[in-house]
């Protein structure tokens, strides 16, 4: 379909497509024919070298909870226990903006509360990192742009707001690329985070930041937000678990809009508990953004069963659809045998695991790109220097509003506000404009549709559908910064959940070689709508009987 | 001209933006608007061309205009924008006072600060479907928001949200009676669509010139945009089809249509081309205009100026451009020329769902619509009134209400058309008061007519008590018996 349309604007997405196809290093690409069951040999063995334990995660903030509750520990205690972590590792890692001055205030605010006996909120004492695009008042708020820079919000989003009426004690602000574009958090215009596996290598991004500072636990959870992975491809490199959740599950209101109808807030732990305990304290409905869903927010976390009760096929009948266009050409091999492995461990646990084909795949990424970058050049029109935010001196109107905006915003975004105010433009007339919405944007919108579709199909036949949540590990810093076509190809794996809007979380399932200690690989698992539930059911029995892995940084360990 | 924008923006400390947001950077900016070219292209037109209209004055050359203007069609269209009296504005809580001080009535929202969201206040769909249905409009059961693109300062998102190719009404039509001073007459004017969308702040130019400050109070109020066929052919076509308008929007209390506040906007565009032909002329957009009079005069200033150029041999000269109504040397003058369409970018506004109608709704806001002024026009008609009192009478809603009051109470229907829109909207102009601020009841009114009716006292005696009613009250009885008013039979 797409195919068929002469437009020179319709290049970009070609050179996209192939791009990732023929990348331009060259690498050996064999079509996989591992077995599903033939677990890769490889990540065994690396696995096994890395580990110090083989106790599967356990909750961080039911851990101090019970501690709080039981007297026998202070929250000033939990709170300093992470802040000399955080001010030890934070020179290397560089995973926050900005960190709360007030966090010390709080925790004694939450001892005072106990000494009371006042009932505690289900996140009191639990420190939280939230990405810098998420409005809070007490702290700046950038969107990781120097347009932005020192700007305080007047109002909390409803997540934070939800946060802080849970008892969280809100650490920081988390580095991200400007505005969320970028898969690396090398974007940003303040600092490049590193990835605490190897502090060679980028964390991934958007969220980079935020997930980088839960692997280091320079914080107990995190707030982030997915527009087409930045959520579950930095919880892919670092080795952490992160929650997609659908879209509408949480309010936008104070989210740094990038591409409005594909972000959603989403969340990082170290355990798939804590991502359920946090996705649960900000999820559901607010008056303050249209397209949040009035649906019912199930108590996730609670329908967990414990590891000591769980039978020895606690998955059983559980169908699994392994996405077969995300083990092919493109995507690295011992990623693929990685992913093939956790294949087999779900196999395991009882599930039936079959290849589904979705057709559509290849042409989620250029769709989402036009989507995206036309949104996102609208929703950074409000950057222009009147209000707030960096102001350029200027001497009349033009150049002040280009002056601002040329000053404040860096590289990446610049191209994707061209790419988007071009994929929108209409020439100079009305007919010429329908033409062109006809060429360029009813194809991603079309593409959005088919994507939706294929997803529908796949997910009648099968419970959950899993795939790499990247076709690599985490890589080195700058390797494709000048490469932003390679960089896009990156996002293969999770641009089309987000053009469907389903809900997606990714869970470290092994390592791969790379670095001091092996790089984790995540394993994204894709649901129906509203279907977190299913999702972190099976996320936690995944990782509660994963065996001889433990996902602790070489920083930390 | 040199103006300059200042981020002169105070908020009220009462309100949720803390002041912080704007002390950080106190330093007042200074900036000038693009304004240089427009200024060379405004004095060479107008100093060749508008005063050339303006010097013929004298009757010969009057005749001349008006055989020229014969040999011409003028084709007019109307852009006019309601400004909606909902309680708060388009997309959030804000209520919006005329003359607030500025920046007063600001949220997050309508400031569009990073991560606020519209919500849709419902009151607007009312609003819309209420003038869509008096408009006999076709209703889009499904419509949708989009954002037209463009960046100005007082537009806080850089995007308006606004209804781009499914407007929520369309194809619709006024009826109207042209008052007999310009030749009566009925006329029936196409409407091609009436959408939502959000206004945009204000820009204060400082008494220097020198600076301008933005206030945001007017921006996300709620306003409807009601997009006229082009089928006027005079001023006072236009100014009638206005008019009509405003009587509506106040019949249906969907906005105060006031156009000295800006409440009701009317952008005229004016082509002209040689009778018979069938393609249109360049058309040239009029703006500025805040009464009906004005409009009367700047359409017709403006066709003589295109009948003029065209018979110069200079039609080449009338561009696409916009054209400002200087009331004070009335005229029409270059605002800005146009280079090319504007291109706005539209998209469907991913930030709101789309707007669904039910055929429940719309019955039971077509069943809850008022008496509308064509009824009311056609009603008066059939009581015996002529179309020139009728049309009086109908032009002013308390006025209408007090007619037909008094002649609920047994007023005779001539006599109080008559006292109304004679001795009694004398005095209203002359005090410059409005009928609801005078103590005369259309009760008391309703007696002295039956009194002079009946012979108990004479006409003359009548309007004495009238006048003495309008400042004082009182009732007729007390009246005629304490000053044994009588007639003697
Ligand atoms: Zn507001």
């Amino acid at each position: 379909m797409i195919s068929a349309i002469q437009n020179p604007r319709i290049q970009f997405l070609f050179q996209c497509r192939y791009q990732f196809n023929f990348p331009p290093k060259a690498r050996h690409f064999h079509r996989s024919t591992v077995l599903l069951n033939s677990a890769s040999s490889s990540s065994r063995v690396l696995t096994e070298k890395t580990l110090t334990s083989t106790s599967p995660p356990t909750s961080e903030i039911l851990t101090i909870r019970k501690s709080l509750l039981s007297r026998e520990r202070k929250a000033v205690e939990i709170a300093e226990e992470y802040l000399n972590r955080l001010r030890v590792t934070e020179p290397t890692i560089k995973s926050f903006l900005h960190v709360s001055e007030n966090v010390m205030k709080e925790a004694e605010e939450i001892d005072l509360k106990i000494e009371r006996n006042e009932e505690l909120g289900v996140l009191a004492g639990v420190l939280i990192g939230v990405k810098d695009n998420i409005c809070t008042v007490d702290m700046p708020s950038t969107g990781g742009s120097r347009i932005l820079q020192d700007y305080r919000p007047a109002y909390d989003a409803t997540a934070v707001k939800k946060l802080k009426e849970s008892g969280a004690i809100l650490v920081g602000k988390t580095n991200m690329d400007e505005f969320g574009m970028g898969s690396t958090t090398e974007a940003s215009g303040y600092q490049v985070t590193a990835n605490p596996w190897d502090v060679s290598r980028v964390p991934g991004g958007s969220s980079g930041g935020s997930a980088a500072a839960v692997s280091a636990r320079q914080c107990v959870a995190a707030l982030g937000s997915d527009t087409g992975g930045s959520v579950r491809q930095p919880a892919s490199f670092c080795g952490v678990v992160g929650m997609k959740p659908t879209y509408g599950r949480v309010s936008r209101f104070g989210l740094m809009a990038y591409a409005s109808s594909l972000d959603v807030i989403g969340c990082f732990g170290s355990s798939v508990a804590d991502t359920a305990i946090l996705l649960e304290a900000i999820s559901g409905h607010d008056i303050f953004d249209a397209t949040s869903s009035k649906r019912e927010v199930p108590s996730f976390a609670s329908q967990f069963i414990s590891t000591e009760l769980l039978e020895s096929k606690p998955l059983k009948g559980l169908r699994v659809g392994i996405i077969g266009e995300t083990l092919g050409d493109g995507v690295d091999k011992p990623v693929v045998s990685t992913i093939k492995a956790a294949a087999s461990h779900l196999e395991e646990l009882g599930c039936t695991v079959s290849e589904v084909s979705l057709p559509s795949f290849s042409l989620g990424l250029p769709a989402y790109y036009i989507l995206a970058s036309s949104e996102s050049s609208s929703n950074l029109s409000r950057y222009d220097g009147v209000r707030y935010g960096n102001q350029a001196a200027a001497e009349e109107l033009n150049s002040l509003h280009s002056d601002s905006r040329c000053n404040g915003f860096g590289p990446e975004v610049k191209m994707r506000i061209l790419m988007g105010t071009y994929a929108l433009s209409a020439g100079y007339y009305d007919a010429y404009y329908k033409r062109a919405q006809q060429i360029v944007i009813l194809p991603s919108v079309l593409v959005r549709t088919l994507v939706q579709k294929s997803f529908k199909d796949a997910l009648r036949e099968n419970d959950i559908l899993i795939s790499p949540a990247a076709p690599s590990a985490a890589y080195k810093m700058g390797e494709k910064k000048n490469d932003p076509l390679a960089m896009y190809a990156g996002d293969i794996m999770t641009v089309n959940v987000n053009l469907a809007g389903l809900p997606a979380l990714v869970l470290p399932c092994g390592f791969v070689e790379g670095g001091p200690a092996g790089l984790p690989i995540g394993l994204q698992m894709i649901g129906g709508q509203f279907d977190e539930g299913k999702l972190l059911r099976v996320g936690h029995i995944f990782e509660q009987t994963l065996q001889g892995c433990r996902f602790n940084p070489p920083l930390v360990a | 001209m040199a103006s300059l924008c200042s981020r002169g923006l105070r908020t009220h400390s009462s309100l949720l933006c803390p002041s912080s947001l704007f002390t950080t950077r106190n330093g007042v900016f200074f900036c000038t608007m693009q304004n240089t070219q427009t200024e060379k292209t405004k004095t060479r037109i107008g100093n060749t061309k508008t005063t050339q209209i303006k010097a013929s004055t004298s009757t010969t050359q009057v005749r001349e205009n008006e055989k020229m203007l014969n040999d011409y069609e003028a084709v007019i269209g109307i852009e006019t924008h309601v400004q909606l009296s909902t309680l708060t504005k388009a997309f959030c809580s804000c209520p919006y006072n005329y003359g607030s001080q500025p920046n007063t009535t600001v949220c997050p929202i309508c400031m569009g600060l990073p991560g606020a969201l519209p919500i849709f206040n419902s009151k607007v769909i009312e609003c819309a479907v209420k003038l869509g249905l008096a408009l006999n409009c076709k209703l889009a059961m499904t419509s949708k928001f989009d954002r037209k693109q463009y960046f100005y300062p007082d537009l806080p998102k850089g995007y308006q949200i606004s209804q781009f190719d499914i407007p929520i009404a369309s194809d619709g039509y006024v009826d109207l009676d042209l008052p007999l001073e310009f030749g009566g007459g009925h006329r029936k004017f196409g409407i091609t669509r009436v959408h939502m969308e959000e206004d945009a702040g204000k820009l204060m130019h400082s008494g220097t010139g020198t600076y301008s400050q933005v206030d945001l109070n007017r921006a996300g109020v709620p306003l409807l945009e009601i997009v006229s066929e082009p089928d006027m052919r005079t001023g006072i076509e236009a100014a009638e089809y206005a008019a009509e308008i405003q009587r509506l929007v106040r019949y249906l209390g969907v906005g105060n249509g006031n156009m000295q506040e800006g409440s009701l906007r009317c952008d005229v565009n004016v082509s002209v081309r040689p009778t018979g032909q069938t393609e249109y002329g360049t058309k040239v957009e009029i703006k500025n205009m805040n009464s009906f009079s004005a409009m009367h005069k700047a359409i017709d200033f403006e066709i003589s100026r295109q009948v003029l150029l065209h018979n110069q041999g200079q039609a080449d000269q009338i561009v696409q451009e916009t054209r400002l109504w200087e009331e004070g040397a009335q005229k029409t003058a270059t605002m800005r020329k146009k280079e090319g369409l504007a291109d706005y970018r539209y998209f469907p506004e991913p930030d709101l769902p789309e707007v669904v109608l039910t055929e429940d709704y719309v019955e039971s806001i077509r069943a809850s619509l008022p008496e509308l002024p064509e009824m009311k026009n056609r009603r008066f008609e059939n009581m015996g009134l002529s179309v020139q009192d009728v049309l009086l009478l109908s032009n002013d809603t308390n006025v209408c209400n007090f007619f037909e009051s008094a002649v609920d109470k047994g007023a005779d229907v001539k006599m109080a058309a008559n006292w109304i829109m004679g001795d009694i909207a004398a005095y209203l102009k002359n005090e410059k008061l409005s009928i609801t601020e005078i103590k005369l009841t259309p009760q008391e009114l309703a007696e002295l007519i039956s009194s002079i009716k009946g012979g108990i006292i004479s006409g003359k005696i009548g309007k004495d008590i009238l006048f003495e009613h309008i400042a004082k009250g009182g009732t007729v009885k007390a009246v005629i018996e304490e000053k044994d008013l009588v007639q003697a039979s």
